[in-house]
Formats: structure tokens, C-alpha cells, sequence
């Protein structure tokens, strides 16, 4: 009973002091930012006012909010499917019968441990020199029809790694007998891939379309190397446009609003992924 | 036999090698050009592409004195160590006493069941909405500095470590703590001497996501930490990029200096980085 005692002393002891912490530097300025979504502060002095539902309703009606959230969804989207094409290739080559096999693996990984902000300014000179030197064209992070197109580039590249890396260890789950049966019923090629390897992999492809969408829609470093928000505030996304008004813009109480409402888009999103990944896979 | 000899050779899939070698062509070529412009001279940076991507005339180092000096590479360097390393440590301490806690109690205790799915939700909230509150809450309680930046990685890695460690912990049986306590040792004891080590797995993958996340992170730094002086790594690239001017050389440089430690980190410990990672994310 003593020590019964002293075990659950230990662990409240332990638990108590790491939830405040998480309380305070989580939930705390969670709560602080909702409360904020209700004044008009501007970030800096300590006057300001209540304003109701004043800055939902503005932000609704905001054209710069409304442009960050189709660029932000068209960004997540187009990189998400992209990223998750070319893993999957990638991860098959990878997985075959290849030469150098461990080699190949690693030099592919490289992109993925590289800060995204370095590897966006790279970029952002392949872009504005190398690129239109080959092509003779202007640069794509001067246009605003293709300056999107550059961020979902250097997106993809860097993040291509970390999803083939985990379609990898999918695979690597597959039996080889489950392969062997499905060539005695005569599936190869494509038919394999679409009947028996994918159906097996499909909790791997949930994990990665769930970490990739939410990934890309807090897409920031790229943007601060390669547009800062340009041409034209037309590849703002919605980290950026928080960060960027909130911060110095003086649109303190209004971004927190825009950033509350971001907050519930990403959980909506993440649940519904969720559900509907998963009601396929038990189907299959 | 003869069959066997032509399995043998045929054992290698050669298109898809040569297909797969082709490709490092898209993961290089940043690379190539990044250390071919950080070497050269503004003079030889001609408009042509072959200009552009041919050798150096010298292979001289001065761009590299030239950026550590105007990025004070030493200091944001420490401060990138300082950071990254103590954030690891203490995520490794905490998050796995917390991961402890919770996986022992969570199915007899509904207020660990719930600390469990409190600090796992927390993996929802984008650092977007904390970011401002967290500027003034920071500023207030005078740790917008490195100190401050710590505290935040370790409560921001908190869901996805706690996580991890619970899930591990459900796959060590607790007949182990149970004889430790009838040879009178206490819970804390028994913990660091027999749990903690049974985690090392556990302890790996946590240390290389903790330590990828913060080294790489941009965004805290620069919110939290901008007005004090102090830079890291990723962020000394930022905060001197309009002293860099149209010098690409020595931004190159200055880039290439800040890639350098983690792809020696990366050549050193290639196995664990990648075990780490599919660790993290299968899990």
C-alpha cells in the first residue's frame, strides 16, 4: 500500500510540472491569441478596444486574406499529390532489384536535411539566372501566373525525400510470397502495383498524405527566400501573411483572428483526412 | 546450374539503376552550382549558363573569410550547437518522464488518459496562432532570448515525442519495474536505472527529429529572438541577406557554410538520421 502510494506520488510529481509548462507556452497564448481575435491591437502600445465578431466578418471580405487562402490551399494541394506521385515512383525504383542500392538511398535523402530557407535562396538564383538564361524567358518568380509553380517546385524537392523514405519502409512490409502468389495469378506491372502492392502500403500513403497537407499548408521558409509574398502579393501564404501583418503591419487583433481560423481549417482538414483514409483502408 | 549463373547476372534491375543515377542529377545540381558560385569572383560571373556553372579559376577560401566574418559564422554557429543540443537533452529528459508517466497510468487513470490526449492534440496547432501571443508573452516574462527559444522547442516537440515514447513504453512489459519494487527500490530509481536505458531506440529517433527540427527552424528564431542580438545559423542567412547585395559569391558561401554542418552530420550518421526518421513517422 506504501509503495503503492509512492508510485502515484512520482508520477504526479513528474506529470504535474510538465503540464503547467505546456499549459503555459501552448494552450496559454492559444487562449491569449483567441482572446486577442476580438480587438482591434495593433501590436505594439497597450490601447485597444473590443470588437466583437467584427474581424471574422472583415475577414471574410478581406480580397488580401481571401487571395492567401486560394494560393495557400492551390500550393498545398497541386505539392501534395505531386510529392506523392513522384515518391511512390521513387520509392518503387528504390526498392527494386537496383546496383547501389544504400548509395542511391542516401544521396536521395540529402534534400530532406537541408533548412528549407538556404535551400529556397538557392533556388531563388536558379530561378532568376540559370533558368531564363536556358530558356530565354523572364524568371518565374517575377510573374504572377508562375511564381507558385517555383514554390511548389522547391517544396517538392525537398519533401519528395522524407515521403519516399517512408513509402520505402511501406514496401519493405510487403511479403515477398504476397508478390509471388499475384505472379502465378499472372498480375504484374501495373495491375500488381494497383492490386496487391498499393492496397498493402495504403496506411503508409495515409501518414503521408496527412504529414505532407499539413506541411505545405504552413508553408514559410520558402516563401521568405523566393517571393517574400510577391509579384504583387500573389504567393502570400497564410504563415506569411500572419507573420507579416501580425508582427509589424499593426494588424495584431486581426491577423489573430485570421490565425484562429486557420487553426480550425488545419484540424478540420487533418480529421477528415484521417477518416476518409482510413474508412478506405478497412474497405480494402 | 546454368540457370542459376544467368539468375546471377540478371540479379541487378540495370534501367532502373541507370534511371535512378541519371536522376541525383536534380538533387546535385543545386549542390554543384552552390559550391562552384561560393568559390568564384564576382568577375567571373558572366551571363552565360556554361559561365556561370564552369570551374572557379582559383579555388581560393576568401569568400569564406569574407562571410564568417559579416555573419559572425562562429557565434551564430555556437548559438545554432547551444540551442539544438540543449533542446535535445532536455526533450530527451522530459518528454520521455512525461511519455512514462502516461503510458503506466493511462488505462487505469482518467486524468492520465487525458494529459495523454491533451498534449497530443497539441500536434494540431499551428505555430501561426501561438506566434504573436507568444512575442508578447516571451517579452514579458524577459525570455525572448536563446533561453526562451529552448523552452518553446521543448513544449513544441512535446506531442509528437510523448507519443513516440508512450507508444514504445506499451512494448516493455511491466514485470521489470515490479521486481525492481520488491527489492525495495523506489519508482524514480527504477526508472533511470532500468527504464530510461531499455529506451535508447526511442532516445535516438526523438534526438534526430528534435535536432533536425530546431537546427533547420527558421521561424521561432526570427520572432522570438530578433530583437536581442543574437542569431542562428539559418537565421544569420536571413538578417544579412541585404548586406550580401548582389554579391552572390558571398551569399553562396555564406550558404554553403550554413548547409556544411548537417550534411557532415548527415555523412556521419547517415543510418541512425534515417532510422530515426522512418522511426518517427511510421510510428
Amino acid at each position: 500500500m506504501k509503495s503503492q502510494n509512492e508510485r502515484a506520488r512520482t508520477f504526479f510529481l513528474i506529470a504535474a510540472p510538465i503540464l503547467l509548462l505546456f499549459f503555459a507556452f501552448n494552450t496559454l497564448p492559444l487562449i491569449k491569441g483567441f482572446i486577442y481575435s476580438f480587438t482591434n491591437f495593433r501590436g505594439y502600445g497597450t490601447k485597444y478596444d473590443w470588437v466583437g465578431w467584427r474581424n471574422y466578418i472583415d475577414l471574410f471580405t478581406d480580397s488580401r486574406v481571401g487571395n492567401s487562402y486560394w494560393f495557400t490551399f492551390k500550393l498545398a494541394l497541386v505539392a501534395t499529390i505531386l510529392i506523392n506521385i513522384l515518391s511512390l515512383i521513387m520509392a518503387l525504383a528504390l526498392n527494386a532489384k537496383i546496383r547501389f542500392k544504400s548509395f542511391l538511398r542516401g544521396m536521395y535523402f540529402v534534400p530532406n536535411i537541408l533548412g528549407a530557407l538556404v535551400v529556397g535562396y538557392i533556388f531563388s538564383y536558379i530561378f532568376t539566372y540559370i533558368l531564363p538564361a536556358i530558356t530565354h524567358t523572364a524568371s518565374m518568380l517575377a510573374s504572377r501566373t508562375w511564381a507558385w509553380v517555383a514554390i511548389v517546385i522547391v517544396c517538392a524537392w525537398q519533401s519528395i525525400a522524407m515521403n519516399t523514405l517512408i513509402y520505402i519502409s511501406g514496401l519493405q512490409t510487403v511479403p515477398e510470397d504476397v508478390y509471388e502468389a499475384a505472379s502465378l495469378d499472372g498480375a504484374t506491372g501495373w495491375n500488381r502495383f494497383r492490386y496487391i502492392t498499393f492496397p498493402l502500403i495504403m496506411p503508409f500513403f495515409t501518414i503521408n498524405m496527412v504529414l505532407c497537407m499539413k506541411n505545405n499548408l504552413m508553408v514559410f521558409d520558402q516563401i521568405m527566400a523566393l517571393t517574400k509574398g510577391g509579384p504583387a502579393q500573389s504567393t502570400e501564404s497564410i504563415s506569411f501573411l500572419i507573420y507579416n501583418n501580425g508582427m509589424s503591419g499593426g494588424q495584431f487583433g486581426f491577423q489573430s483572428a485570421n490565425a484562429v481560423i486557420f487553426f480550425i481549417v488545419i484540424v478540420i482538414i487533418s480529421v477528415l483526412q484521417l477518416k476518409y483514409l482510413n474508412k478506405k483502408e478497412e474497405q480494402l | 546450374m546454368a540457370n542459376q549463373e544467368i539468375k546471377a547476372t540478371e540479379r541487378f534491375n540495370w534501367p532502373v539503376t541507370i534511371l535512378l543515377l541519371l536522376g541525383l542529377f536534380t538533387v546535385l545540381f543545386p549542390l554543384y552550382m552552390t559550391v562552384i558560385i561560393a568559390f568564384k569572383q564576382p568577375s567571373e560571373m558572366t551571363n552565360s549558363v556554361m559561365g556561370l556553372l564552369s570551374f572557379p579559376k582559383s579555388w581560393s577560401l576568401d569568400n569564406f573569410r569574407e562571410a564568417m566574418r559579416v555573419t559572425d559564422f562562429w557565434r551564430s554557429l555556437f548559438n545554432s550547437f547551444l540551442i539544438t543540443g540543449i533542446t535535445m537533452v532536455v526533450s530527451i529528459i522530459i518528454h520521455s518522464l512525461m511519455g512514462y508517466a502516461v503510458a503506466r497510468n493511462m488505462n487505469t487513470s482518467k486524468f492520465y488518459r487525458f494529459s495523454y490526449f491533451y498534449i497530443v492534440s497539441g500536434m494540431f496547432v499551428p505555430f501561426a496562432i501561438l506566434m504573436m501571443p507568444l512575442v508578447k508573452q516571451t517579452a514579458q516574462l524577459h525570455i525572448d532570448n536563446m533561453f526562451g527559444v529552448i523552452i518553446l522547442y521543448v513544449v513544441f516537440y512535446m506531442p509528437m515525442n510523448v507519443l513516440l515514447y508512450a507508444g514504445y513504453l506499451k512494448n516493455i512489459p511491466i514485470a521489470l519495474e515490479e521486481a525492481a519494487h520488491v527489492d525495495g527500490a523506489s519508482t524514480w530509481t527504477t526508472y533511470w536505472k532500468i527504464i530510461f536505458p531499455l529506451m535508447w531506440p526511442m532516445h535516438a529517433t526523438v534526438a534526430v527529429l528534435t535536432a533536425l527540427g530546431t537546427w533547420n527552424d527558421v521561424m521561432t528564431p526570427l520572432v522570438i529572438m530578433s530583437g536581442s542580438g543574437m542569431t542562428t545559423l539559418p537565421l544569420a542567412q536571413l538578417t544579412f541577406q541585404t548586406q550580401f547585395g548582389t554579391n552572390y559569391n558571398l551569399a553562396f558561401a555564406s550558404y554553403l557554410l550554413a548547409l556544411l554542418p548537417m550534411l557532415i552530420f548527415y555523412l556521419v550518421a547517415q543510418k541512425q538520421i534515417i532510422n530515426g526518421v522512418i522511426n518517427g513517422a511510421v510510428k
